[in-house]
């Protein structure tokens, strides 16, 4: 395998143009934190971007940064940290969850986040990358420099390819540099935390909460044997499930919403509040699904990890359906997203045809498969099959970017 | 403007195509008749006009499909429409095209409280969606002008704003999932009522893509609970410097109000002319800002930016008491555009977005280019999020005025590029700023968008002549301009 690692948009194009000349499929990374994620790429090459880096344009008072795709988030989130900003999709590092530091280590990139549309917690409130990207400049598998979208918030002229490429995992395109929207990061934090609901019980809470005109930032469920594990104290020490809601804001407007909160939410039931610190810990170790992180159940098998994005009303009946144990699974997005640690040993397929039949008895929602190991992930669909029609056009927007097939084959779908 | 020639022999098969879509549809949903038919002959853009070969109105997504998949056979177009609102042409009917006007699909299918969405039609209003759920404490965010008329399939097909996406997003921030249906009579799913759908985020893609990628026939959308509260603040400045200053310093300490607005002199005094709401008329600049959420929040961040405004150099500062004064602050806003329109025979809206920074020398530009048409222009401005709409004032019984208008439009356009801004905010490009995509778009880009409208419709039938400049044909798109044996880069860093 030859690393290939561009220095200048130009040494990326060429590096395109000559995969296409002689039709040699490439795998594309930043700094491959994620390259476990999706099916395996069968390529000769690897095109890395991490020379590719450095905040271009960064106006705190426009709320916009452009950075090369493969600039380092954590550059990227120190440098707004010390303006008093964040990316308030809250961009998960999946590197402990897939496995060590990635192909060159330096944790995730801006590109990287992008490609796989990353969000966490705040995923409810502030939406995922893709309400976040203004715009960007690319090298398609035509070996060509394409821009579109912009550097500000409101723009509508022409297509927004910035959402087709968020999410395409370097199928379509490989990123040279990403514009994005930045937030100013709240003032105060406090983390409501409910104890020794069962799951039905705190989907309820949740749903509830969300409800309210509280602007709730984080709605999470963690089961008694998940919160145990938790690198917070109030939340590992009860013994019981934990119930974690998140608001977020100016000081008094966060002492008031918390306190309603827990009067609305949480009556009967012993109620705490985590104040920022502790509050910051809890919700990046469930975005980074620190849970299934370091593998709980076996130091030389690790577990299959899934995750579901449903509607958060199906999650009781997903779980019965699924018949999960309480130390495998845990609930973010107020249910609306759920993790599953499936043990690797019980079934030959990593449990795609079960979680899969049973999502598509509950008649909505997707199952990916983040965590397995390569042979698993080149056996069996990582993401939910698509239908027929679907599948028609993705291959069509597939071929008219990538039409000779080098930018990650097969990453997404058989040929996709 | 320009559109693409009408292709003679599909208006001369009118009779027969009529006949055989009323085979498909009940015969009371093809309109033939050229009365009938005058009806739809403009949208919100009423500059360009145009009888439509044949109007259709569906009643199902079977219905929408059986006449997309007839046309895509014949080879016949269509322009789909919602309830043309259009400011910017997006509906604007072609002589030799099918309009498919889909106000007939608007039911509220489903509310599902528990999952926070709703499922509609796509001829449900805006504002219908709010209505079907606020008893029960929720809302539909986006906003806009329009929106006691406009439709949400509308909506999606031009990703609207409105006065409050500066906390809440565009449409393409509360759009779950979509049922469309393709060029060629399939029907798909994209998204659903979860937050995250994997694949290509096409959903994205068809959010704003001005009707030319498939019609929607299903809109699942996020509702929000309402704020608990909400309050108006109303300050007036000496200058536009000074008021846009304020809006940087406001972002800049941290806050993001709901909305956050900018009207300039002119259309102060034409706002406060029409609604009489009590707009200070000695400055030069007036800002709206909105915030809501709990009293004490408010109350806070009140106190914050009446700070901020002082140190701005605010010469008037009005915060509202009453739900009634607030509303009333807002009227004159939201009754900007026929405000103005009463103050000038015609008026014509533009909505250009730009670095808020850049706004000072926008306007001082702007002012000269007025001078240099000798038309008057009158700015209402989305200042939280850079979305400026210059109304630009003149006479369409003037021989002459209204190219002089379009031209002074172009040029403004032109000058929010150079800033950094783009063409369109929230109004779409439809034929309006079609030729204008060059300023921002070079044609490699352009390529790389029309090859998307090449995946979706290959015949180039839905919407032709709107947004882009020219549409080039898809086989000769789809060629690869790299050969064989091309020399390999020797400079490449490789490892």
């Amino acid at each position: 395998m030859t690393l290939i690692q561009p220095e200048t948009p130009q040494q990326l194009c060429d590096a395109v143009a000559e995969a296409v000349a002689e039709r040699v499929p490439m795998e594309i990374v930043g700094h491959g934190t994620k390259r476990g994620f999706g099916h395996p790429v069968q390529a000769a090459h690897t095109l890395v971007l991490n020379r590719l880096s450095g905040v271009t344009l960064y106006e705190p008072d426009e709320l916009v940064l452009t950075a090369a795709a493969g600039t380092p988030l954590a550059e990227i989130e120190a440098l707004l940290a010390a303006n008093g900003q964040h990316l308030a999709f809250e961009p998960a590092d999946l590197a402990p969850l897939l496995g060590g530091e990635g192909l060159l280590g330096g944790g995730p990139t801006i590109g990287g986040v992008v490609a796989c549309n990353l969000a966490g917690p705040r995923r409810i409130q502030s939406g995922a990358a893709r309400d976040h990207v203004l715009g960007f400049t690319a090298v398609s598998g035509r070996a060509e420099v394409f821009k579109s979208g912009g550097r500000v918030v409101k723009n509508v002229t022409g297509y927004d390819l910035s959402k087709l490429m968020t999410g395409s995992f370097g199928t379509l395109a490989v990123l040279a540099e990403v514009t994005v929207k930045v937030l100013p990061r709240p003032e105060k934090t406090r983390t409501v935390l409910i104890f020794g609901l069962d799951c039905a019980a705190a989907v309820d809470a949740l749903t509830r909460a969300l409800a309210t005109p509280h602007e709730v930032s984080g709605a999470a469920f963690l089961p008694a044997p998940i919160a145990a594990r938790a690198p917070v104290g109030r939340v590992a020490g009860g013994g019981r499930s934990v119930t974690a809601l998140r608001v977020e804001g100016p000081g008094p407007s966060v002492l008031f919403r918390a306190s309603a909160l827990a009067a609305d939410i949480g009556p009967g039931v012993e109620v705490d509040e985590l104040h920022s610190h502790n509050s910051a810990a809890l919700w990046r170790w469930l975005a980074d699904v620190g849970p299934f992180a370091a593998d709980p159940f076996s130091a030389d098998r690790q577990s299959v990890v899934w995750r579901l994005s449903i509607p958060p009303s199906l999650v009781p009946a997903l779980l019965r359906g699924l018949a999960v144990d309480d130390a495998r699974y845990f609930l973010d997005w107020a249910g609306g997203l759920v993790w599953l640690a499936l043990p690797p040993e019980a079934e030959l397929d990593g449990g795609a045809a079960r979680v899969r039949r049973v999502l598509a008895g509950l008649g909505a929602g997707y199952a990916t498969l983040v965590r397995a190991p390569d042979a698993l992930r080149g056996a069996v669909p990582v993401f939910q099959p698509q239908e027929p029609a679907l599948a028609a056009l993705t291959r069509r927007i597939k071929d008219s970017f990538d039409p000779a097939g080098v930018l990650n084959p097969g990453r997404l779908y058989p040929g996709t | 403007m320009r559109m693409p020639v009408p292709d003679a022999h599909i208006i001369s098969r009118r009779r027969e195509i009529a006949t055989a879509l009323r085979r498909i549809l009940p015969p009371e949903s093809v309109i033939a008749d050229e009365d009938e038919r005058r009806v739809y002959e403009s949208d919100g853009l009423t500059a360009y006009r145009q009888i439509p070969l044949i109007v259709v109105l569906p009643r199902t997504t079977a219905e929408v499909s059986a006449v997309l998949r007839y046309c895509d056979a014949e080879g016949v177009k269509i322009v789909p429409r919602g309830a043309g609102t259009s400011l910017s042409g997006g509906a604007l009917p072609l002589a030799d095209a099918i309009t498919l006007g889909m106000g007939k699909l608007n039911r509220v299918l489903e509310v599902d409280y528990a999952n926070r969405c709703a499922v509609v039609q796509p001829g449900v209003t805006n504002l219908g969606i709010t209505r079907a759920v606020e008893a029960e404490g929720f809302y539909y965010a986006p906003d806009p002008s329009s929106q006691i008329a406009c439709t949400i399939g509308g909506n999606v097909a031009e990703n609207s704003g409105g006065v409050h996406c500066l906390k809440y997003g565009l449409t393409t921030n509360n759009v779950l999932g979509v049922e469309l249906v393709l060029m060629n009579g399939d029907v798909i799913r994209l998204g659903g009522k979860q937050l995250d759908s994997e694949g290509y985020d096409l959903l994205g893609v068809v959010t704003g893509s001005e009707g030319l990628l498939g019609v929607i026939t299903e809109v699942t959308v996020r509702i929000l609970p309402r704020p608990a509260n909400l309050k108006a603040m109303m300050l007036g400045f000496p200058s536009s410097e000074a008021a846009g200053n304020c809006v940087a310093r406001v972002i800049g300490a941290g806050i993001i109000p709901a909305g956050m607005e900018m009207m300039d002199q002119l259309a102060i005094q034409a706002a406060e002319a029409f609604v009489k709401v009590g707009y200070p008329l000695d400055v030069a600049a007036l800002l709206i800002v909105e915030l809501d959420g709990p009293m004490v929040e408010i109350d806070h961040l009140m106190e914050r930016l009446t700070e901020i405004a002082a140190a701005s150099g605010a010469t008037s500062c009005r915060i509202s008491a009453s739900e009634e004064e607030r509303l009333g602050f807002w009227a004159g806003r939201k009754a900007a555009f026929p405000a103005v329109g009463r103050i000038s025979p015609d008026y014509y809206c533009m909505d250009g977005t730009i670095p808020r920074r850049t706004l000072p020398l926008v306007l001082r530009k702007m002012t000269e280019l007025s001078l240099h048409y000798g038309l008057r222009v009158a700015n209402v401005f989305h200042a939280g999020d850079g979305n400026l709409h210059p109304l630009i004032l003149y006479d369409a019984n003037q021989p002459g005025e209204l190219d002089k208008a379009e031209a002074f439009g172009s040029d403004i356009l032109r000058l929010c590029v150079e800033v950094g801004g783009v063409l369109t905010g929230e109004h779409g490009v439809g034929v309006e700023k079609r030729d204008l995509m060059g300023t921002m778009f070079n044609d490699i880009d352009l390529d790389h968008q029309m090859r998307v409208k090449c995946a979706f419709d290959p015949q180039h039938l839905l919407n032709p002549g709107k947004v882009f400049p020219e549409l080039r044909r898809c086989a000769e798109l789809g060629r690869m301009h790299i050969h064989h044996g091309a020399l390999p880069f020797p400079d490449l860093p490789r490892f």
